[in-house]
């Protein structure tokens, strides 16, 4: 360095050079003059920020592959007006930083029509902003948080999950029918999904409804002071505002302590088979019972002609992957997205797609309604019971609607499966 | 006071599996003065070794041999195709070398057996034994905390008591001294390598199962907590590895029992900086202390 | 090189990034913003570590507190209804001096300690991060972090310049005035201290030198450094979220400084432009590869982050003294064969050698570490 007399001169020469390098390899195809971004005469691309790798990965990463088979199956059958569908999948590892880097990527430098699915409240807020002031439509988002229904602040910004608050009061209301005079406790996470989640439990059951709240730290798999806290506190039915892997780990530390309740979980710590996956050969024992909350098609159920259609898809274009809920969320997103881009004509523009969203028209494929309008962004406004019971985890009863703090039945018949499984 | 009790027994326990996973750290200091960050990687990467052969062959005893006989030869391969040939020039290129490698380890796991998490079988049961309407330690805590004293005695005797052990340490303190009075430095620089890497398998085996589970990831907060640990203790000591772990332990239970988990990791921090304010080179610091 | 002259140096090295910025795409001019801010993050601990010889893992944490401070001071600002210029740099020296308070603490606390109990210490900060943002979230937003209103680019400027351009002016001018900064720090007495210390505290203490005083003052100026790079990510993403500044940030940084080359400044700039365009190129290049869609599913991601490791590794193992020690070999290389040329081109076409030098260091190079000493603790 004594040497080099301007270090910090050479240094920004070499990065210029390093950089111009870069810049000039950039792709020059993009340059066909084009008045909507992402849409070709024969294609319309998507992307999406996913956590294919890291710790999250294990939960997740299965997810946009199942969007991706079904998108494949649409453009076999001749895509959506003509055009394929392309979908790009970045891989930000659950991480904040990187899900800034990829989608801006995905919108400044591939120019992606619409960003959807987008997964995860904390990477996903941090590009919110991002995303609605470039005006690029973001859609379905794949969290439970209720930030993404703002259509004032961010009228490019969709939900797509019963959020925490909904997703609570369903299932609070079907424990107060079901045990009545049972001392209930929560067991949740110590963010926003903890927190969102005790607000809806205590709207539905009182203030006091709650005998006992304990909060964990996914920085510390020991459970045990917790589940010993609510063990003390005589809790009956637990409820669970945690992710799949803590959800196993309070059940497991509870049986290890000869603690044995009702567990009432968010379907973001309720699948049957990711939770069987960590507790292994006692699964059945442990889980008969087990309440959780759901919107989907049951990929348990083999007469549902939705689950029929999407595990023949899976089979076809998504060889060797496990058929499970993943599959479906992923294959439901993929199947609204496409709903949404037929109704939004012949010659989409982001306008229009969000214009289709607002319309009401787009029913999606759940048990209960989307929540789309002009003055609401919330997705799926409801939820259904699902009940564990030898060894499988199906629905019982009659779905229900939140609006607000009012939860009931609801008793439409879901949207019916078009022919082939695709939007006409 | 029962709370108090529980907490106290449960912190221990955890304690015990940090503590296990310090040692490897411990011994990989004492032999080489480098803080191996793929330590966590590899003992996932024989972990699961030691679940395929269990898995074939239904038997816990003979995966557990082979994640030990696992750890030896990975640890000799590291230390032979990476380690051997990382210069001297800085103590931070071992760390990027490690730093490298955890990469490198993970993301082949992550092929290989996916990054779904797998649930592992223990040989005792984990409900704890209630003694006079007291819960105390479970059976497979007991089997945590014999297998830690094994290791502590048996490093203790071979480090103090065997020709090997002295070797081993005159290698590590004095390499050059070492080699003019004929001993073969590689070699014992090789030896120490494949030493913590069987006990950092052995380790790993015992805590994935109190853990969420098997997964390329599984031991990426315990490497954390567990390198806090060593810290705490004196990265020279075995004894204080043990100790600064049941410390740890006992630290994260009171805290997330009384005041919430959340604070847990910001109390860890405040054991450590007391710890260091008084003793800069932990609990269990050599009395004179060396120059890194 | 004095501060009379180093001030036209980096006078002309704005000008050139800033030009250079008008032929960049915007995403490649986000990718600038975004090395400028790591830049100065890694150049900081260039000082504290490599100068200093003290092994921090604690940087990410540090640029927290800039992120932190950024996102209050400028929120705080918008509330009382502040804009325009005041809005813009009134943050920036919040988090300058937030973290440099966080800096003081810390080199206060950890100040004696060494090695890897130092790299413990900060190891348990940085870790520590998430519980705080939890435990007082009402003010830092917990695990979401915060949102952040920042002043956009001036209305002059709207539609020749776009917003990542914009973004990328302020964070060249602040990584540009960062390193002059530590360069002309380094070069002085303080410089020359703690080089002393670092070489044998007890000597340099003997010599009259304020051992404790002199690793706080590092410590600081370090965190000042990281907390300007902090402040400028928060200003580019306009959040700041504990999730951003994990421990695999701060691994990543230390990685980055030593692959740079931890001995000079100017390695920070190669490990900058590592850290954001190296792992982007392997992503870029791993996704196009023609495999099967089941081994798809098992390469994604994965295949990117193996590449990456592995190029770690070996340019460990190749080039122990970094990027900026391969560079200065093959100065000297060509030094000796008799050439005189001028030093700034010298600079220049050995940095366009180096860009091809992570994915492939020149193998005859790598034997020249034991010449290379004598550049070590140069005055």
């Amino acid at each position: 360095m004594t040497r080099t007399k301007y270090p910090v001169l050479a240094a920004a020469t070499a990065a210029a050079l390093f950089l111009g390098a870069c810049g000039s390899s950039g792709d020059g195809e993009s340059a066909a003059a084009e008045d909507v971004p992402g849409v070709t005469d024969t294609t319309v691309s998507v992307g999406t920020h996913q956590p294919l790798t890291g710790p999250a990965a294990s939960g997740y990463a299965s997810i946009s592959p199942a969007t991706k088979a079904y998108f494949d199956y649409v453009n076999a059958n001749g895509g959506v007006h003509g055009r394929t569908i392309e979908y790009t999948v970045k891989d930000d590892g659950y991480n904040p930083a990187n899900t800034q880097s990829v989608v801006r990527e995905l919108v400044l430098q591939d120019e992606v029509f619409a960003v959807m699915g987008g997964l995860g409240t904390p990477p996903h807020s941090s590009v919110l902003d991002f995303l609605n002031d470039n005006e690029v439509p973001d859609l379905f988002v794949a969290s439970g948080s209720p930030t993404w229904n703002q259509p004032e602040e961010y009228p490019y910004t969709y939900g797509f999950m019963q959020d925490y608050d909904t997703e609570s009061k369903v299932l609070a209301t079907y424990v107060q029918e079901e045990f009545p005079d049972a001392t209930y406790c929560l067991f949740g996470q110590d963010d926003d999904f903890g927190a969102d989640f005790k607000t809806g439990l205590e709207a539905a059951l009182g203030s006091d409804g709650l005998a006992s709240s304990q909060v964990y730290s996914t920085a510390n798999t020991d459970v045990a002071a917790q589940i010993s806290a609510l063990q003390a506190a005589g809790c009956e039915v637990n409820f669970l505002a945690s992710i799949n892997g803590f959800s196993a780990q309070a059940i497991g530390t509870a049986a290890q302590l000869g603690y044995f309740p009702k567990w009432a979980a968010s379907s973001a710590g309720g699948d049957y088979n990711t939770l069987a996956s960590y507790l292994g050969e006692n699964t059945d024992k442990l889980l008969e019972g087990f309440i959780s909350a759901n919107y989907l098609p049951a990929y348990s159920d083999a007469e549902d002609e939705w689950t029929v259609k999407f595990r023949e898809i899976n089979d076809e274009y998504n060889p060797g992957a496990e058929f499970d809920g993943n599959t479906i969320f992923g294959m439901s997103l993929g199947y609204l997205f496409v709903e949404a881009l037929q109704e939004a004509g012949e010659n989409p523009t982001r306008e229009s797609l969000l214009e289709a969203l607002e319309s009401g028209e787009i029913k999606g494929n759940g048990h209960v309604p989307l929540g789309f309008s002009a003055d609401s962004h919330a997705g799926y406004t409801g939820g259904m019971i699902t009940l564990v019971s030898g060894g499988v985890q199906a629905y019982t009863g009659t779905p229900y609607a939140v609006d607000g703090d009012s939860v009931s039945p609801y008793t439409e018949e879901r949207p019916a499966m078009p022919e082939n499984g695709i939007p006409q | 006071m029962d709370r108090f009790l529980f907490l106290t027994v449960d912190g221990l326990a955890r304690g015990a599996v940090l503590a296990a996973f310090a040692l490897s750290l411990v011994i990989i200091w004492r032999a080489a003065r480098i803080v191996n960050f793929a330590q966590g990687a590899m003992a996932v990467a024989t972990t699961y070794i030691a679940f395929t052969v269990t898995s074939a062959t239904g038997s816990y005893w003979l995966g557990l041999a082979s994640a030990v006989a696992a750890g030896l030869v990975l640890g000799t391969l590291v230390e032979r195709t990476v380690m051997r040939f990382v210069g001297n020039t800085s103590p931070l290129n071992s760390v990027i070398a490690g730093l490298g490698l955890l990469l490198v380890l993970q993301a082949v796991l992550g092929m290989i057996f996916g990054n779904g998490y797998r649930a592992m079988e223990i040989p005792f049961s984990s409900s704890p034994i209630s003694i006079g309407g007291i819960s105390a330690v479970s059976p497979y805590d007991l089997f945590i905390f014999v297998c830690i004293a094994v290791i502590v005695a048996g490093l203790g005797l071979l480090f103090t008591k065997t020709p090997l052990g002295l070797r081993l340490r005159a290698a590590a303190f004095a390499p050059d001294l070492a080699q003019l009075l004929g001993v073969r430095t590689s070699r014992m620089l090789t030896l120490g390598w494949a030493l913590s890497s069987a006990v950092g398998a052995l380790a790993a085996l015992l805590i994935i199962p109190t853990e969420l589970g098997l997964n390329p990831h599984a031991l990426d907060t315990v490497f954390v907590y567990a390198f806090t640990v060593a810290v705490v203790g004196g990265l020279d000591s075995a004894g204080g590895a043990v100790a600064g772990g049941l410390a740890v332990g006992v630290v994260l239970s009171w805290v997330s029992g009384y005041l919430g988990a959340t604070l847990a990791p910001i109390a860890v921090l405040v054991l450590l900086l007391a710890v260091l304010l008084l003793r800069p080179a932990g609990l269990f610091a050599m009395t004179k202390e060396r120059t890194v | 090189m004095t501060p009379s002259k180093s001030l036209p140096a980096a006078a002309g090295a704005a000008a050139a990034l800033i030009g250079l910025t008008f032929v960049l795409e915007p995403f490649v001019s986000y990718q600038l913003a975004t090395v400028c801010a790591y830049l100065c993050a890694i150049a900081g601990l260039t000082v504290l570590t490599g100068s200093g010889g003290q092994l921090s893992l604690g940087q990410a944490a540090l640029m927290a507190g800039g992120a932190y401070s950024y996102a209050l001071c400028a929120n705080a600002m918008a509330e009382a209804g502040i804009e325009g210029p005041v809005l813009l740099l009134a943050p920036l020296a919040a988090a300058v001096l937030g973290a440099a308070a966080m800096g003081l603490v810390i080199g206060c606390a950890a100040g004696r300690l060494h090695g890897p109990y130092l790299a413990g210490f900060t190891l348990a900060l940085v870790v520590a991060i998430p519980a705080v943002t939890s435990t007082f979230s009402e003010m830092l937003g917990g695990d979401q972090g915060l949102w952040i209103t920042v002043e956009k680019r001036p209305d002059a400027l709207r539609g020749t310049v776009s917003n990542e351009q914009w973004q990328s002016w302020l964070a060249i001018l602040c990584a540009v005035a960062v390193m002059a900064v530590l360069h002309n720090l380094l070069r002085g007495r303080f410089g020359r201290q703690l080089r002393a210390v670092r070489d044998n505290s007890a000597a340099a203490a003997l010599a009259g030198v304020n051992v404790a005083r002199t690793k706080i003052v590092s410590f600081t100026v370090s965190a000042a450094a990281a907390g300007l790079g902090g402040g400028l990510l928060a200003y580019v993403t306009q959040s700041a979220s504990p999730g951003a500044y994990s421990l695999v940030l701060s691994l990543y940084l230390l990685m980055a400084a030593v692959i740079g080359g931890i001995g000079s400044l100017t390695g920070a700039v190669w490990g900058a432009l590592i850290m954001v365009f190296l792992p982007h190129s392997i992503n870029s290049f791993t996704a196009d590869l023609p495999v099967s869609p089941d081994l798809a599913q098992r390469l994604d991601g994965n295949l990117a982050i193996a590449v990456f490791g592995t190029v770690l590794v070996l340019v460990i193992l190749l080039a122990p003294r970094g990027i900026q020690g391969l560079i200065t070999a093959a100065v000297r290389r060509f030094r000796n064969s008799g050439t005189e040329p001028l030093p700034e081109t010298t600079a220049g076409t050995a940095g366009s050698t180096g860009s091809a030098g992570p994915a492939g260091p020149v193998p005859g190079t790598a034997s020249l570490p034991t010449k290379l000493s004598t550049t070590k603790g140069q005055p």
